[in-house]
């Protein structure tokens, strides 16, 4: 992140990264200080509030790390699955999964937003941030695939013509990670908020001048970028849960698609038929 | 220096469909066979985690590593050539079986009018209905007779299907019948009749009932997982290399492959070959490999690739037209198709199979007349369901957001409601459209990549909207409430899929000068050189190229044991 940028953006950077603090936990109460759904935040919000996690001007990093790791060895009950009283009693396993390889809380929240206004929760079901697709990503980002690991990398780089793809040499991985600083610095130059502090409306203004490339940035191609975010959000709500998107299966319950059956073949002839759906980790007992 | 090995009878460079029945016939026929490929060994254990789309469809699983090696691309000679950094338009095999393992198993016959293109052209419209820069060219053999070696391919893989209305003659019925009818299959054809066209059941490499092929190998039938194109089997239902003629040639003891070996040239001497040398991948050893005869089945790109790093059978020069080596590369015109949304009715196109559909030839060939039309040729229309994989298929109407609350609302309520339809539309040669070397980019190893040029030509563009409109034309007689296709077929362009059905630069013919090898896929210039895959191809076809490939390979097998015998030239 800091590589980037005029000089101005560092000092927004930070700004905004305390901003960001202070507000998380009450502004995004799934974010990533929680590991589950919905249901299951209210007494991971209360514990929070209680050990006042929401005040203040924490410092980050070294602090906030120590701090969530507090809260994992603490006697109050966690959301998570550690055998408890009452409503905790239905708790699933911890989702160990849910924590970042690369991004930092800060990048992960953005992402969060974006990819909940390209795939916002509604009527038919969990958007993007209840699905994890932000998780999904982080970890896309920490592996080959951030490093274009099996793409062609070799210099010399040229500028080409459109139907001759991608020629840049910056990884995925790079790409996301000025994408979504650029994100927050137009964000807070227009609106004066950091990203995820927008209403939605203004949120959608801001990918919008991402997509059509009316922002026009220096290293990246803004439209790019906003192809890659939108891509990696069907990714992420749609892959397997193998992956940390797609959250207990349920963006393929929402569109009614069965996972990973073994055989069709009594349904293949059929009219459409829905189906509880399987995944991979169904296959290990195989 | 390099090592060097005790000689061999045949060595194989490549081991994907054209290596693998090559590697069986052969060693049936008692010669020792190495057969040498880059990639790792395969086998159906290996797919129990297959289900898997963004691994297998979207990250490439199972295809060449493009860090290690690409292609280049421009679309003319006026522009730099720049590398197929990730995939796009088409995939690359890698492993044993190559692409042979995770294709869709749809298995056309060419039409007869394919093989005799520019002389039928010529007798029915006349010299001036080629343009002067088309080299279409007759392939030098006819469909009858390779007749028997389609049907040798196809009793092998036994596929599924009934026979094609419009099609040549056969000699044999399809080893096993049809696969299920979708409703969705249906569908179409009820409409394609309704429209006195003359659709049947897409000729399908997934098995449609448990089959014993001639080799005496046993596969299980087809489950319509929805997990078949870009992944490997885990029932062997679908036809590849790896559960078919590979198994056959390992039984005779005569046929030892070595994985992990990246072929880098054939050796040569006074206009024979004396071997290979590649590379152990695994220690990065150069070996060489000394053997009796050559053949070169490791896919278009690479088959030109070598013999031109190999110095070997003359440079195609696009300047003045002469020499054969990258001449006539061709490829597909896939955006001839239509989309339509059902507003009544939702679909189980979930599941599918790679090869399950429908299709019809009243629009590909000449099967239709080009009098007042601007191009020639034609494709293959079909409604095929593959399964609808959740990632890759959001389809929405034209005008739809394509992110957003709307798109999701629209993307949800459309999963099961769409239908494709689409044409393969055949890709007819250019004389500026070849493959040479690339003069800056390399691989993995310091060679040069090969390098494309190629674009859509006033042939395509044309014949990819007429595709499009006819398309469009059987999916409002479906019923569809709304249809989208293109109007207008841009450039050619890199980055999107569209078929992994690239021909040419290695091309048969009858004669030297417009050629480099004959009908035995033999060079003219090197005999004991066989080069085999789609690489023959003049041109391309309105389908998918492998039944084709497979029956040349038949016959190349055949040629081989003949130049065996006899020693040289075939024909
Ligand atoms: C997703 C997909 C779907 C497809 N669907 C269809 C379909 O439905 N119908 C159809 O007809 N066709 C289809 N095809 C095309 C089909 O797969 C090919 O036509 C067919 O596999 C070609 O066989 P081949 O033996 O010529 O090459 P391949 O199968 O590609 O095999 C070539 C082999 O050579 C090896 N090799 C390459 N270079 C070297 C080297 N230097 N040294 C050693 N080894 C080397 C490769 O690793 C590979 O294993 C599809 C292809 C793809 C990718
Ligand atoms: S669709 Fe059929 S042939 Fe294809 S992978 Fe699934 S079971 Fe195998």
């Amino acid at each position: 992140m800091d590589s980037t940028g005029s000089k101005k953006k560092p000092n927004r950077e930070a700004e905004d990264g305390s901003v960001a603090t202070m507000e998380q936990p009450t502004a995004n109460p799934a974010g990533p200080l929680t590991y589950e759904q919905e249901a299951k935040n209210n007494s991971r919000r209360k514990f929070l509030k209680t050990t006042g996690y929401t005040l203040g001007t924490l410092a980050l990093g070294g602090a906030l790390s120590s701090l969530i790791g507090c809260t994992n060895n603490s006697e109050e009950p966690t959301p998570t699955g550690e055998p408890g009283k009452g409503e905790e009693e239905k708790a699933q396993p911890r989702n160990y999964n849910r924590a970042l390889m690369f991004l930092t809380q800060e990048q992960f929240r953005i992402v969060e937003s974006a990819t909940e206004r390209i795939f916002p929760e509604d009527e038919n079901g969990p958007g993007a941030k209840t699905l994890g697709v932000a998780y999904f990503i982080d970890h896309q980002l920490a592996g080959e695939w951030g490093f274009n690991g099996r793409d062609y990398m070799q210099a010399p780089f040229y500028v080409g013509e459109k139907e001759q793809g991608y020629q840049g040499r910056l990884k995925r991985r790079e790409i996301i990670e000025i994408g979504i600083k650029e994100l927050n610095n137009y964000s807070l130059t227009q609106y004066q908020k950091s990203f995820p502090e927008l209403v939605a409306e203004d949120q959608d203004e801001v990918l919008k001048a991402f997509e059509s490339d009316a922002v026009q940035l220096t290293t990246i191609s803004a439209s790019s970028f906003f192809k890659m975010l939108r891509t990696n959000t069907l990714e992420g709500a749609y892959s397997d849960p193998l992956y940390g998107g797609n959250l207990d299966m349920n963006g393929w319950r929402m569109r009614g698609y069965p996972g990973n059956q073994m055989s069709y073949t009594a349904a293949i002839d059929k009219d459409y038929t829905k189906m509880d759906p399987i995944s991979l980790q169904d296959h290990m007992a195989h | 220096m390099a090592k060097t090995l005790p000689k061999t009878d045949v060595v194989i460079i490549g081991v994907g469909w054209s290596g693998g029945i090559i590697a069986a016939e052969l060693t049936k026929a008692g010669l020792n066979v190495v057969g040498l490929e880059r990639g790792k060994d395969r086998k159906t254990e290996d797919y129990f985690m297959v289900h898997d789309e963004l691994r297998y469809a979207l990250r490439y699983e199972m295809m060449q590593d493009l860090s290690k090696e690409t292609i280049t691309f421009r679309s003319n000679e006026g522009i730099r050539a720049l590398p197929m950094r990730s995939y796009g338009s088409f995939l690359l095999g890698d492993g044993l079986g190559g692409s042979g393992v995770h294709w869709n198993g749809q298995t056309y016959r060419f039409l007869p009018y394919d093989f005799q293109i520019r002389s039928k052209t010529i007798e029915k419209y006349g010299k001036n209905k080629i343009p002067a820069e088309m080299t279409i060219q007759d392939w030098g053999i006819t469909y009858d007779e390779l007749e028997p070696y389609y049907d040798k391919f196809e009793q092998m893989a036994g596929i599924s299907g009934e026979p094609n209305p419009l099609g040549g003659a056969r000699s044999n019925p399809y080893p096993t019948p049809p696969m299920k009818k979708s409703p969705a299959l249906q569908l179409f054809e009820d409409a394609a009749k309704r429209m006195k066209l003359n659709p049947y059941m897409m000729p399908a490499a997934n098995l449609s009932e448990g089959y014993t092929n001639p080799d005496g190998i046993s596969r299980a039938a087809c489950q319509y997982c929805g997990y078949c194109e870009r992944f490997g089997c885990e029932y062997g239902a679908k036809a590849d290399p790896v559960v078919t003629v590979i198994p056959v040639a390992n039984k005779t003891g005569k046929f030892q492959i070595r994985t992990h070996s990246n072929v880098r040239r054939i050796l040569h001497k006074g206009g024979k070959a004396t071997g290979v040398m590649y590379t152990d991948v695994t220690t990065g050893e150069d070996i060489v490999q000394p053997a009796d005869i050559v053949v070169v089945t490791s896919y278009v790109f690479n088959n030109v690739r070598l013999l031109l790093l190999s110095e070997l059978g003359e440079r195609y020069n696009p300047e003045t037209g002469k020499g054969v080596v990258g001449k006539n590369y061709a490829y597909q015109v896939i955006k001839g198709s239509a989309a339509g949304f059902f507003e009544k009715q939702q679909f189980n196109t979930y599941a599918g199979a790679g090869s399950l559909g429908v299709t019809l030839d009243d629009y590909n060939g000449d099967n239709f007349d080009h009098s007042d039309l601007k191009f020639i040729h034609g494709g293959a229309i079909a409604l095929s369901q593959t399964g609808s994989r959740p990632i890759q298929n959001n389809p929405v109407p034209s005008g739809t957001a394509t992110w957003g609350k709307e798109f999701k609302a629209k993307s949800l309520h459309y999963a099961y409601r769409t239908l494709g339809v689409g044409g393969q539309g055949a890709s007819m040669s250019f004389k500026h459209h070849f493959l040479d070397l690339d003069p800056t980019y390399k691989d993995a190893f310091g060679d040069p990549l090969m390098r494309v040029t190629f674009d859509f030509e006033e042939q395509d563009r044309e014949l990819g909207v007429y595709l499009a409109a006819r398309s469009a034309e059987i999916m409002k007689e479906m019923g569809a409430d709304h249809v989208d296709y293109l109007k207008e077929i841009g450039p050619y362009e890199i980055v999107n899929y569209q078929s992994t059905h690239n021909t040419g630069g290695v091309i048969m013919g009858a004669e030297p000068s417009t050629s480099a090898v004959n009908t035995y896929c033999q060079m003219w210039d090197a005999d004991n050189v066989f080069v085999v895959g789609a690489s023959s191809f003049p041109q391309n076809a309105g389908y998918n190229p492998t039944a084709t490939v497979g029956a040349l390979a038949y016959r190349t097998a055949e040629g081989i044991l003949k130049y065996r015998e006899k020693g040289g030239l075939l024909v």
